[in-house]
């Protein structure tokens, strides 16, 4: 699904990735469109670097895990830091920033995922400091959902 | 949707979800989205197009609670 010039510049885009990232992704195998376009752009993302990792899951089968994450539609992917130490991240070094990507991530979607990623990996937001000063005072749940389309 | 995911890892109360808007047209059509980007907030309140950091941040909170002063 990634041609090979896409390849070289999201390896660029991954190259800026410093903590391992870990993509959970949760799908479903029937009446969902798009879902294993989704699921192999993902699989072949995670391999583009090393230090992305990607678990899939399915909605019906693994509900436990799809209520852990709070996923209740799909396909679903949740971007999560995995932590420092090497492995196969298991949940002591997880940092789940709440950060949800819903629908087979292509066009538009697609490079706000690398975005995130990066984002996530550098375990900073990159925002100014007045902004982070307004936002860490919030004490109530603020739930933000982008609607956007692949042009 | 760039910064609504910075604006989630600045706070554990604040969550990001980027919604396909093609793949889930109930879901949007529901929120009333009929341009993109839209930024639903708390399932209420939204904030239509890409704006910048500060606009969007005064938007944001705005959404979230119209009856609430202004930060500073």
């Amino acid at each position: 699904m990634i041609q090979d010039e896409q390849k070289k510049e999201i390896q660029e885009i991954l190259a800026q990735m410093e903590a391992p990232v870990k993509l959970v992704h949760f799908t479903q195998e029937i009446n969902v469109e798009f879902a294993r376009e989704g699921r192999k752009l993902l699989e072949e993302l995670s391999e583009i670097s090393d230090k992305l990792s990607l678990e899939v899951y399915n909605l019906q089968i693994d509900r436990e895990k799809a209520a852990e994450w709070g996923i209740d539609k799909v396909p679903a992917t949740a971007i999560v830091g995995g932590g420092g130490v090497g492995g196969d991240g298991a949940g002591d070094n997880e940092k789940d920033y709440g950060i949800r990507f819903y629908g087979a991530p292509m066009g538009y979607e697609f490079s706000s995922l690398l975005d995130a990623i990066v984002s996530v990996s550098k375990g900073d937001s990159g925002l100014a400091s007045e902004t982070r000063e307004t936002l860490q005072k919030l004490t109530e749940p603020l739930h933000l959902m982008v609607f956007v389309t692949p042009t | 949707m760039r910064l609504a995911h910075q604006f989630a890892m600045e706070n554990d109360q604040i969550t990001a979800d980027c919604v396909e808007a093609t793949q889930f047209q109930e879901l949007a059509s529901m929120h009333g989205v009929y341009s993109v980007p839209r930024t639903v907030v708390n399932g209420k309140g939204f904030l239509e197009g890409s704006l910048p950091e500060t606009h969007f941040l005064e938007g944001i909170l705005k959404a979230a609670d119209p009856d609430a002063n202004p930060p500073n």
